[in-house]
């Protein structure tokens, strides 16, 4: 994988590219949809979905009927009254709706974004899988699973595919974003392409993997849309604890009757507690703030995934990324840059800065981290800048020649210069009549055994000396694994290198282990024994002999530029090719159960000022003493159970905002971060109605509503 | 003795069965020494070592990784009343035989009165019904005696595994307020600590059964909090006298001792209350039911609360790790991960259990309740008027479901549709959860121990402990605060309201 | 199925005698080794005579004794057959006439006594067989005493302070008088 020639083995994050796709949060093009949509999940089956908004939505249609019946004369209370709380319990329900289609509608349209790459595009099917078969040109619709397709210079990749034969430079731009083509060969672990890229030079043919609407794009579609959604597992075990706080209420209120019953035998005045009061009573109580927003936070979580360019095959498995304890990172790419050019060793008779004005120039038009860092090297050593060049024919990378260059018009002649791999170059300048330097040779072999990478450089048939690239460990990376080891999480650096060179990079970039001269099974071994102390391991890989690996690990990731195999085997597919993005998963992860937990918390802490509001306010007829009780000093009873339930309803559509974007993440020990939500969110929870019912309250009374 | 009727026969099986000990009739006029030692007396080890067996099953499964099984419970049964129970109770039984407690086979002893009493009896007829007056009323014979009849038998033997077990069935009606059964203040203060002994004990038996004595400690810890907070509301309302009293002219000062014992006093009395309610004991050495309204109230609710602060031998303990884990739950989530309590993970089936354990008991209280104030049989049971009567009835079915046994004792419960319904209360109350615990049990035992790590939110400091707190609280609150509104509050802003 | 119940079974009848028969009997006869009055009731003898309890209150209602605490048992006051406490709620009406009509009966009984009554003397205990009242309670019954037994207030006050028993260990409980004991001294200083 750390071989040179392999260009772009190094994609880096495009976070310009990925916001542009973002969607402002109350996007009109989203919001207008959303609304209809909320209509539309009216329907009791949708609602049925969702227990705790199931209640509301019973509770909405029999206060209707009662406001009917007392419009008709023969109401339990006034007609107003009534009406008005069924009015709220309605919005309730809406606001709740709304949440939902608002983070379906976020989803759907990344994943649109997504997929409008993969518009229907002509391919042509090959009879049998060599270059010169028959062609049969359909539409990409029809291919099946194991087809044979023949893709040439120009076309799009008409699904994902395997490539069996051929070597190209594909465009996968449309997919990560990243502008620098990609090399697809057949065997290895660069031969998947995905449906959408572009092959731009040579010629490939591949078999079809995935059958329309089964790729892993289809797959994630289908998680956020509603009807197809399946529930995560701690969804399930957290809509059971709600259904559990439903049934309390619902027996809280329902026995409130009889007892309201007896109170009023009892205390020989007062009317029993009236079917509208206790239907608001319940409402307020059960946990419609979690339940209205429980799907919504679900969604939203898988398209902050997506939104990171990272497709997950399941809910589950972006739930296990919070719960992740230990990441094994490849070094190249994750932890390092990869090779960067840190020194220019000269042929013998050429200068240093003779070597660096030649290697710039081969490296202008040469946009991969190697070739942008020798450009900053002979800029920072010798001053030489970037130059504009006219006339200036680039040789760009080709995997048949394992080299790229330039030509430069000059004085009549053409200045060829070329780099690459010692052996790419000894064969041009050979090819050429060149002179093959011993000295070269020898300070090649040195940068190698040192643990970097030599380049060698030459113009012509000359030979100019070497460029040594040394692996450099990415800045900041330390702070981010030091932000892990406070979360508890632990990293284990995987390569292939020798121990010495693993440690002294494991040291310098702060990981907890390492694993050095890994092979894939010493990389499932690590998975296994791991596993077995109880802990949690997630993964990144390419190859199909990360399979076995990425098939034991609890989340996987595998490359999108990785093999089919690989794919298969993990999880979760990160388009960017970006294996740093694994921490960023396990973030997205772990904010997507906080802010279920956070929402919780805060609803149950909700029902205390509730209380206070409603129950003198239900009573205060029968026992007038139990105005005590009432805190917050409201107007009237009828505007004490109002105010709760419009607190009720409108809480709903104050904390869309929260749940779409998930409570924010900080990178702190479980009893640090616990402390903090729990202050936020419980104490919060308990404060705010008692604010909030008041305020709606006094604004009932000066519209003159109660 | 006469045969007991088969509706009480029921309810005292099942309440002895369920270490509830509700009891419906007064001991001494009802049982043969027979019965109260092979029926009640097994049952009150029985009861309590089962339940041990139970909590030792549940903490396995948090011990055990991916097993399969949670040990021998015949063997836990039998260590459980060998090693621990008999032991203890003999001991302890002496004990209270040396501060006046009779153990005896002896027959009811009469004693001649130093003064002869005059006292009114209602007359009856050949049939045993009350004769009555022209106006309705009851014909009252009025009689003389000179004669007290001491009620005897083994007493101190029944007592001793009556609060080891956290049981609370007295030998007497008057249960620990009688004073053959708790004769001085000092077997008084023996008797509240042999209520708290073994589950506090366990606490530390849990700690050190997971490898970690500070998870044990911090559920103590918890248990400890909500208790103190909770006796000094009891002991905060017994002071005060009863205003409707002082008015009459009664001295204030000495605070409320209506259904109290002068050898003990308001302070020793509260406690007492608050012990046996916060345990699931249900001894009493005052009549509940005379207690001021907020004074009943906190016995009522620690109760309502699932009788987990200390709670019954091995009972308050599982029902004090239900709570755990549904505090876990919440909060695991809060921290970002799938939650876990001492290394298993809570998912969807042990919510499930959780969720079934928690609904039971409030199911239980508020819908019988709720049939007690509907029904004419129920409110007949009723001995008090008003918000006092609604408060009775609730406090027989939260005694009944959480497997108490103390009572709003004015409550009539010897009648059928009391004896039956308190009498299923009890049944579900007390199996619905162990069947809930065990099935929690397998299913964590089957599952790998994760390790910890600084990601791991930890169940063993203070932040657990309010966290815990905080749970059995809410829980407990938003489930009976409307019924509690109606009952011992409004009661009390009736009495002090002005 | 079979192998579940018979452990069952056996378990249950082994553990039934163990704790249903040998431990009870266990307890007794250890108990009339050590503390055979104890157990036997702590009884008090006056000629060969059982009087009464020293832990079982006796129900006083003439002038000539201190009076113990208003009992609720049934169908007599003091009945040690049948235990128990009034069980009457701090509402309801039945305590405040049941409280009004002591307080009429002391009045009724001792003019000279005008402060407000002790709170044991208006109060039923809860066993209905409290044995003890509040030194203060005792004090406030010496002159009706002394009057109807042409004894001095003096003396009666010292017996009564010789009669009072402090928190047990100097911490448990509160100070208290035995009724039946006082009243038995009472008898035997001037019967």
């Amino acid at each position: 994988m750390n071989d040179m020639t392999k260009p772009s083995s190094l994609p880096q994050h495009t976070p310009t590219q990925r916001h542009a796709r973002a969607l402002a949060l109350f996007d009109p093009t989203l919001v207008k949809p959303a609304i209809a949509e909320s209509f539309r999940k009216l329907s009791p089956r949708a609602q049925l979905r969702n227990p705790v908004m199931f209640v509301v939505w019973v509770g909405s249609v029999l206060t209707t009927v009662l406001g009917a019946q007392a419009l008709a004369g023969q109401g339990e209370a006034p007609a107003g009254f009534i009406l008005g709380i069924a009015a709220w319990l309605w919005f309730t329900v809406l606001f709740a709706n709304f949440a939902e289609a608002l983070a379906e509608g976020r989803g759907k349209a990344q994943a649109a974004a997504l997929r409008g790459s993969r518009r229907n595009v002509v391919a042509k099917k090959l009879a049998e899988a060599r270059h010169d078969a028959k062609v049969t040109v359909i539409d990409s619709a029809s291919l099946r699973r194991g087809d044979i397709v023949l893709i040439e210079a120009g076309d799009t990749v008409p699904a994902d595919a395997e490539v069996l034969d051929g070597v190209a430079s594909v465009d996968e731009s449309a997919i990560t974003g990243e502008s620098a083509p990609v090399i697809r060969e057949s065997g290895g672990d660069f031969s998947a392409i995905t449906g959408g890229t572009r092959v731009l030079s040579d010629w490939l043919v591949a078999r079809v993997t995935t059958n329309p609407g089964e790729a892993f794009l289809d797959r994630m579609i289908a998680m956020v849309e509603g009807a197809r959604r399946k529930k995560t597992p701690n969804e399930i075990a957290l809509t059971i604890l709600l259904v559990a706080l439903t049934l309390i209420f619902l027996l809280a209120c329902a026995t409130l009757l009889p007892f309201s019953l007896y109170s009023v035998k009892a205390a020989g005045g007062g009317s029993p507690v009236g079917i509208t009061v206790l239907v608001a009573l319940l409402v307020c109580l059960i946990p419609t703030t979690i339940g209205g927003l429980l799907s919504a936070i679900g969604v939203a979580g898988m398209s902050r995934m997506m939104q990171a360019n990272v497709i997950a095959t399941s809910g589950r498995a972006v739930e296990a990324a919070g719960d992740v304890d230990v990441l094994l990172l490849d070094k190249t790419g994750t932890i390092t840059l990869g090779n960067q050019a840190s020194a220019f060793l000269p042929a013998p008779g050429v200068t240093e800065q003779e070597l660096a004005d030649v290697a710039q120039l081969a490296s202008l038009s040469d946009e991969t981290p190697e070739g942008r860092s020798i450009v900053v090297l002979a800029k920072e050593r010798f001053g030489l800048r970037g130059r504009e060049l006219h006339d200036a024919h680039f040789i760009p990378f080709s995997a048949q020649t394992r080299m790229s260059g330039v030509d430069i018009p000059a004085a009549g002649a053409v200045r060829e210069i070329r780099k690459g791999a010692a052996e790419a170059v000894k064969a041009h300048v050979e090819a050429l009549g060149g002179q093959w330097a011993l000295a070269v040779y020898d300070a090649a072999s040195e940068v190698a055994r040192r643990g970097g990478t030599p380049l060698v450089v030459a113009e012509g048939k000359r030979v100019m000396g070497v460029v040594e690239l040394k692996d450099i460990v990415k800045g900041g990376i330390k702070e981010r694994f030091a932000e892990l080891r406070a979360m508890g999480i632990k990293t284990v650096m995987i390569t292939g290198d020798n121990r010495l060179t693993a440690a002294a990079i494991a040291a310098e970039a702060g990981v907890d282990d390492f694993l050095a001269e890994a092979r894939p099974e010493d990389k499932l071994k690590l998975i296994r024994d791991t596993q077995a102390e109880g802990k949690l391991v997630a993964m990144t890989g390419d190859g199909t002999n990360d399979a076995p690996a990425l098939a034991q690990a609890d989340v996987a990731v595998a490359m999108n530029s990785g093999t089919q195999a690989a794919k298969e085997a993990g999880n979760m597919v990160d388009l960017d090719s970006n294996p740093t993005k694994l921490i960023e998963i396990v973030e997205t992860g772990k904010q997507m159960l906080m802010t279920r937990g956070a929402l919780t918390t805060f609803s149950v802490a909700n029902d205390v000022a509730k209380y206070f509001a409603i129950i003198p306010a239900a009573f205060a007829a029968t026992y007038p003493q139990l105005k005590v009780l009432d805190v917050m000093r409201l107007n009237s009873p009828d505007s004490a159970i109002l105010s709760a339930v419009i607190f009720n309803a409108l809480i709903i559509i104050v904390l869309i905002p929260l749940a779409l974007k998930g409570v924010k993440y900080r990178a702190l020990g479980a009893g640090a971060l616990l402390r903090r939500n729990l202050l936020v969110y419980g104490l919060g929870g308990l404060i705010v109605p008692f604010v909030g019912i008041k305020l709606i309250d006094v604004a009932l009374g000066v519209l003159g509503l109660a | 003795m006469t045969a007991v009727e088969a509706g009480s026969a029921f309810n005292t099986a099942v309440s002895f069965v369920t270490n509830t000990n509700w009891q419906g009739y007064g001991g001494e006029t009802t049982m043969s020494y027979l019965t109260q030692m092979l029926a009640l007396t097994v049952q009150n080890f029985l009861s309590a070592a089962t339940a041990l067996a139970v909590v030792v099953a549940l903490i396995r499964g948090f011990v055990r990784r991916s097993a399969a099984g949670l040990g021998n419970a015949w063997l836990d049964l039998g260590r459980a009343t060998g090693y621990v129970l008999l032991p203890l109770s003999l001991l302890f039984a002496l004990f209270l035989v040396g501060q006046g407690v009779i153990q005896n086979f002896s027959a009811y002893q009469d004693v001649k009165l130093t003064e002869p009493v005059t006292y009114q009896q209602p007359k009856t007829d050949a049939h045993g019904q009350p004769v009555l007056d022209a106006a309705g009323k009851p014909v009252l014979d009025t009689l003389k005696t000179d004669k007290q009849t001491l009620a005897m038998g083994p007493v101190a033997s029944q007592e001793a595994i009556k609060m080891l077990g956290v049981n609370g069935g007295g030998f007497f009606n008057a249960n620990s307020a009688h004073p053959f059964e708790n004769p001085t203040p000092l077997s008084n203060f023996a008797q509240m600590l042999s209520i708290f002994l073994i589950p506090a004990a366990l606490c530390f038996m849990f700690g050190r059964l997971v490898g970690d004595m500070r998870q044990g400690v911090a559920l103590l810890a918890a248990m400890t909090l909500i208790f103190i907070a909770m006796f000094a509301v009891v002991q905060w309302s017994e002071m005060h006298a009863n205003p409707l009293l002082t008015q009459l002219g009664v001295d204030g000062a000495a605070g409320n001792m209506e259904g109290k014992e002068t050898r003990f006093g308001i302070v020793a009395s509260t406690l007492f209350a608050t012990i046996t309610t916060a345990a699931s004991c249900g001894a009493v050495n005052a009549m509940h039911d005379s207690l001021l309204p907020l004074g009943g109230m906190v016995p009522m609710w620690l109760m309502q609360l699932g009788e987990v602060v200390f709670g019954g031998v091995g009972s308050g303990l599982y029902g004090m790790l239900i709570f755990a884990m549904l505090a876990v739950f919440l909060a695991g989530l809060m921290i970002g991960r799938t939650p876990e309590y001492l290394g298993k993970k809570i998912e969807a089936f042990e919510m499930k259990m959780v969720s079934i354990a928690i609904l039971i008991t409030p199911l239980l209280v508020l819908g019988g309740t709720a049939v007690a104030v509907l029904s004419k049989d129920g409110l007949a049971g009723l001995a008090n008027p008003a918000a006092h009567g609604f408060s009775e009835a609730l406090y027989a079915f939260s005694s009944a479901a959480n497997n108490n046994g103390s009572a709003f004792a004015g409550l009539s419960a010897n009648t059928p549709f009391y004896n039956i319904l308190l009498g299923l209360a009890m049944w579900f109350g007390r199996f619905v959860p162990i069947i809930a615990v065990l099935a929690i049990a397998g299913k964590l035992a089957a599952k790998p121990r994760l390790a910890v790590s600084a990601g791991t939110m930890p169940t063993h400091g203070p932040l657990f402990v309010v966290l815990l707190v905080g749970a059995v609280i809410i829980v407990g609150a938003l489930t009976y605060i409307p019924a509690l509104a109606l009952g011992p509050v409004v009661e009390q802003l009736q009495l002090f309201g002005h | 199925m079979k192998t579940l119940i018979r452990p069952a079974l056996t378990l249950f009848l082994l553990l039934s005698v163990l704790t249903g028969l040998v431990y009870p009997a266990a307890v007794t006869g250890l108990a009339r080794l050590f503390f055979p009055e104890q157990a036997a009731g702590s009884l008090i003898h006056r000629g060969g005579e059982v009087v009464g309890s020293a832990l079982i209150g006796q129900s006083f209602s003439g002038p000539r004794y201190f009076w113990s605490r208003p009992s609720a048992t049934s169908p007599m006051p003091y009945n040690a057959g049948s235990s128990g406490g009034s069980n009457l709620g701090p509402t309801n009406p039945a305590l405040r006439d049941a409280v009004k009509a002591r307080v009429a009966t002391l009045h009724a009984a001792q003019p000279e006594q005008t402060g407000p009554v002790p709170v044991e003397l208006a109060t039923a205990s809860a066993s209905g067989l409290d044995p003890d009242i509040s030194p203060a309670a005792a004090y406030y019954q010496v002159e009706r005493v002394a009057r109807a037994r042409g004894l001095s207030a003096a003396a009666l006050r010292t017996l009564v302070a010789q009669h009072t028993e402090g928190p047990q260990w100097g911490m448990f409980g509160q100070a208290r008088v035995n009724v039946l004991k006082l009243n038995l001294a009472l008898d035997q200083q001037r019967p």
